[in-house]
């Protein structure tokens, strides 16, 4: 690198973004009722096992056809009055973002990554959380990795989708806990 | 409840900490809420060149247009309070422009009151003054938005906590490893010290660098104050793999 410039630090996304950072569809990455899409839901939880109603959780994936390019078209504004619209259900953004709600519990549908990349990354902000937290949702079925192959069997599960019924992912995230219970959390250095 | 003079005892004890990045800890106990909401396991490192987190969502014109970033203009009225333009660069830490990427705000209003249900302290909403707004950076890597200076409001950490005024800035990079979320705060704020959320940063270069510079090239006549607040974002990309790792 020519520089090497300080970063700027992070801080917690505090409990007030519900009107700032939520919009119409984030939660839609594929479009509602799509016969391909899959709903995976949980709940964030904390060190105490309560939910937590104020956390937001930012996904991103590769496309079913393995593509990282993304594509933009997640918000959608209206030019007429400045509202957001949300996705228009042709363009595969590969972007979602949930808010909890009340309960601690969020819903994201989406369709299965690609198979090279059979995981969604998962950006994790709370208030409380004073510096974000990445995660992996891993599909059922996907091939061990070398981050997957990495972990004990009990930190590996905290990674996996558990099948809930037809086409229904449960994963729920654990910000603090034991080996068996607290989610596996990444660094990219 | 603690008091003040505890959290700054507290927040002495950790004064002065350099953490790489100058991140704060996650695990920061003057900032109560931090306490259930840490991890307690170590982070796992991932090297994979392949990770989809080197790559990033895109935003392009048809999620954000020039207006988005005015919040001065998104009632029939003007809103109250200072008019500000806040503006900066985001780049990476090797100095390279990061391009038509997400810039969001939010904030309070110049009462230190946020539109938000959760948030009842007996200070007056603004009805011209809602105070989300969006923006995409330049080939440059600049952004701007036009607002107006949030208030200093209280919560409930401790008795008679205060936050110093700020405003949240979300940025995403060229790689989704690059996120941001962070808090942009104001020179010379007399209530830098007793916060243990600007304290959580606990090397004194590293909040310098969450604090805007009053930049008086960028204030309009008649008009506006200006405030610089550039961005430098962490973490690798996969230009960063290719270039630095080979």
């Amino acid at each position: 690198m020519s520089q090497n410039l300080e970063p700027t630090p992070s801080q917690t996304v505090g409990p007030f973004f519900g009107y700032g950072l939520p919009f119409p569809g984030g939660s839609d990455v594929a479009p509602a009722g799509h016969p391909d899409a899959v709903s995976v839901h949980g709940f964030v939880y904390d060190g105490e096992g309560n939910p937590i109603p104020d956390a937001i959780l930012d996904f991103w994936q590769a496309a079913p056809d393995g593509s990282r390019a993304g594509s933009p078209g997640s918000l959608r504004v209206d030019t007429s009055n400045g509202r957001l619209l949300g996705r228009d259900g042709v363009r595969f953004t590969g972007f979602g973002r949930v808010g909890t709600d009340g309960d601690g519990h969020w819903a994201l549908r989406t369709f299965a990554p690609a198979p090279d990349a059979p995981y969604l990354a998962v950006c994790v902000f709370a208030r409380g959380l004073l510096h974000h937290l990445f995660t992996r949702i891993y599909f059922p079925g996907a091939p061990e990795d070398a981050l997957l192959a990495g972990l004990s069997p009990e930190r590996r599960a905290t990674l996996l989708a558990r099948p809930e019924s037809d086409r229904v992912l449960r994963f729920d995230v654990r910000l603090q806990g034991g080996e068996a219970e607290e989610t596996v959390f990444l660094d990219f250095g | 409840m603690t008091s003040q003079q505890e959290i700054d005892e507290e927040i002495l004890e950790y004064a002065g900490v350099r953490v790489p990045g100058g991140h704060p800890s996650r695990d920061y106990p003057p900032y109560r809420s931090s306490g259930l909401r840490h991890p307690r396991q170590a982070l796992t490192v991932v090297t994979d060149p392949e990770a989809v987190e080197l790559y990033t969502p895109v935003f392009g014109a048809g999620d954000v247009t020039a207006l988005d970033a005015d919040l001065t203009r998104q009632h029939s009225g003007e809103p109250l309070g200072e008019r500000i333009t806040v503006t900066g660069r985001v780049t990476d830490r090797a100095g390279r422009p990061v391009r038509g990427q997400l810039v969001e705000i939010w904030q309070a209003n110049a009462a230190g009151r946020y539109v938000h249900r959760q948030e009842q302290h007996p200070a007056p909403l603004d009805p011209n003054f809602t105070g989300a707004g969006r923006a995409l950076t330049d080939a440059e890597g600049n952004y701007s938005f036009t607002t107006i200076k949030p208030g200093p409001y209280p919560w409930g950490n401790h008795v008679n906590a205060w936050r110093p005024a700020h405003i949240h800035f979300s940025v995403f990079g060229t790689a989704f490893t690059q996120r941001l979320v962070t808090q942009m705060y104001f020179p010379g704020d007399p209530l830098f010290a007793f916060d243990p959320i600007f304290q959580s940063v606990t090397d004194p270069a590293a909040q310098q660098r969450l604090i805007a510079a009053y930049d008086h090239g960028l204030s309009v006549s008649n008009f506006s104050l200006g405030f610089r607040f550039d961005i430098v974002l962490d973490g690798p990309s996969a230009t960063y793999f290719e270039e630095d790792h080979q």
